[in-house]
């Protein structure tokens, strides 16, 4: 086998690859177009499919001549990820699995195999194999360029519906004109802690809250990082003029914290949202009387 | 939000009078030469004049680094030994959330959700000074 | 794998002008690539930190940002660098309060907290050079010391 090849040179299996699928680009893009993986994709007009089968075959021949068959970065592939992901997308939500999307790639390959075959008819063996060779390593790069982009778009997925659910998790609510709380529920992680600390900021310019309450009552636990948290929404609400209560630390919380050596004694603190409230109305210039007494107007 | 026009290199920060209080509203990106000759103007007006207090709006303002962050501080402790306050007022959450994580928390600064509630903390009688005075600078 | 796209501007830092306009042009690509506007203010403000180190410390020096992806995710990759003298002891200058001249000593170590990926070049005599990368809209992760 010679040692190394220019661009041109055909006899290296690469170009060869390269040449043949650039040559026999209409041919491969009209057999794949009743493939499943495109034409239940497709399912409008066949032309659409052959289209897409053509720009995929443009894809492997761009790839094949830089030489970087086993590539999934390898720019050619950039051209076609969006189609491919689209395709797979497609793909996942008629119900195919990950194990059906695979298959269906490796069925394009027959096709192609055959087509070069009878090109190379009459070459050397040795060579046919080598061309051969290639033509399943860059078929396996491509299926797996396109599983790739299959997982991608399924943790797109599931990203998003992660931060749509945190935003669904913390509801800011306005207890009084100026007064905004936001009552925490469940396990405080790095990302909620984030999309809390955002959501009661903005929720303090909208509602031009000068409090705002933080109720950890149904928060478990608290470690150091979530306590970090909790003093930067404190320290963030207060470069925006506004005063930050946390409430509800339950005694367990309490231990920990000291335990953790947590210093959070720059953060007002108050047993229960009520007390918070108390404490928030009695800063706006009101204050709760029994009904019987005379009646307080909120500012 | 983006592409606000770059101020003239000899950047202009309007000081506006209202009595005691010196409103100072920042827009925009501020060259660093801007913020230098800001910090003096304020304290050669804080020294010369009978003024008080000294309100920062910054409601107009997209980022805060730690050298505007210094400057901020510095007025503060600037007009503090003249025997005025200063209070920043309007900062945006995206800009508090950033210098927090920056690792500025700018304790010795007043703060005031605007321009008016600053006005009120400086003790000034907002009702007293010109209508559009307060409210008019809040949200340029 | 991260993956490069291209380099889509080189821009000069040595002025206060430059300043500026770096950090406009942060601004306006990480306003196109999607960024959330507190993570657009992050970047942006890490970038001026950095750009103002390499132009008062370095003595000048320039920022590249290209694009990058990894996997489908895309993000924001800032290079600054410098001739200046460099940086003699690199954990000393990452550490809070460490600073070597004006400031708050934050230009590092906050620039640091401001961005997802961040690593320093740099070695007496050798100039400095800061790589700094953010991405797209994907969630915080916990974050290992500070």
């Amino acid at each position: 086998m010679p040692e190394q090849h220019t661009a041109e040179d055909r006899t290296d299996p690469r170009q060869e690859v390269a040449a043949f699928l650039r040559e026999r680009r209409e041919q491969i893009a009209q057999r794949w177009a009743d493939a499943a993986v495109f034409r239940t994709v497709f399912t409008v007009s066949r032309d659409e499919a052959v289209e897409a089968g053509r720009a995929v075959v443009e894809a492997l021949a761009a790839v094949a001549a830089s030489g970087r068959i086993e590539d999934l970065e390898a720019d050619g592939f950039a051209v076609v990820r969006e189609q491919l992901a689209r395709t797979a997308h497609a793909r996942a939500r008629a119900g195919a699995t990950t194990g059906q999307i695979s298959a269906e790639m490796e069925a394009l390959r027959p096709p192609v195999t055959e087509l070069l075959l009878d090109e190379l008819s009459g070459a050397p063996a040795d060579h046919v194999r080598e061309c051969t060779t290639v033509l399943a390593v860059l078929m396996g790069t491509l299926r797996l360029v396109m599983l790739e982009t299959t997982t991608v778009a399924g943790q797109d997925l599931i990203n998003r519906q992660r931060l749509e659910m945190l935003e669904i998790a913390t509801p800011v609510i306005k207890l009084w004109e100026g007064i905004v709380a936001v009552p925490l529920i469940g396990t405080l992680d790095s990302a909620r802690s984030q999309v809390v600390m955002e959501t009661l900021l903005d929720a303090i310019v909208e509602q031009h809250a000068r409090i705002a309450i933080l109720d950890i009552t149904g928060v478990p636990t608290v470690d150091s990082l979530v306590a970090q948290h909790l003093m930067k929404t404190v320290a963030a609400a207060r470069l925006m003029g506004a005063e930050c209560i946390v409430s509800g630390i339950r005694p367990a919380i309490a231990q920990t914290i000291v335990h953790l050596g947590i210093d959070l004694s720059s953060i007002l603190t108050r047993a229960s949202l009520a007390d918070a409230l108390a404490y928030a109305l009695q800063q706006q210039g009101a204050h709760i009387v029994p009904s019987s007494g005379p009646v307080v107007e909120p500012r | 939000m983006t592409g606000e026009a770059a101020p003239p290199p000899d950047g202009y920060v309007p000081v506006l009078r209202l009595g005691g209080i010196l409103l100072v509203t920042l827009q925009g990106d501020l060259y660093d030469s801007t913020a230098e000759r800001l910090r003096q103007d304020i304290g050669r007006t804080v020294s010369d004049d009978a003024v008080t207090g000294v309100v920062i709006d910054l409601s107009g303002v997209e980022i805060v680094d730690s050298f505007m962050g210094r400057v901020l501080s510095d007025i503060a402790a600037m007009t503090r030994l003249l025997a005025a306050q200063t209070v920043v007022a309007g900062m945006r959450p995206a800009v508090a959330i950033t210098l927090v994580e920056l690792g500025l928390t700018l304790p010795g600064l007043r703060t005031a959700l605007s321009t008016e509630e600053a006005m009120n903390l400086l003790g000034a009688e907002v009702a007293n000074l010109p209508r559009t005075a307060g409210a008019r600078r809040e949200r340029p | 794998m991260t993956h490069t796209e291209s380099v889509s501007a080189r821009l000069p830092l040595t002025s206060d002008l430059d300043l500026v306009r770096a950090r406009q042009h942060v601004r306006q690509m990480t306003a196109e690539l999607g960024f959330s506007l507190v993570e657009q203010t992050k970047l942006v403000t890490a970038a001026s930190e950095l750009a103002r180190n390499a132009l008062v410390h370095g003595g000048g020096g320039r920022m590249e940002c290209a694009e990058v992806t990894d996997g489908g995710v895309r993000g924001l990759r800032l290079v600054f660098s410098d001739d200046g003298p460099g940086i003699a002891d690199l954990d000393q200058a990452l550490s809070d309060g460490y600073t070597s001249g004006e400031g708050l000593g934050m230009g590092l170590p906050g620039a640091r907290r401001l961005v997802h990926e961040f690593s320093v070049d740099s070695a007496r005599g050798r100039g400095t050079t800061v790589t700094v990368t953010s991405w797209v809209a994907r969630p915080p992760r916990p974050r290992e010391g500070s």
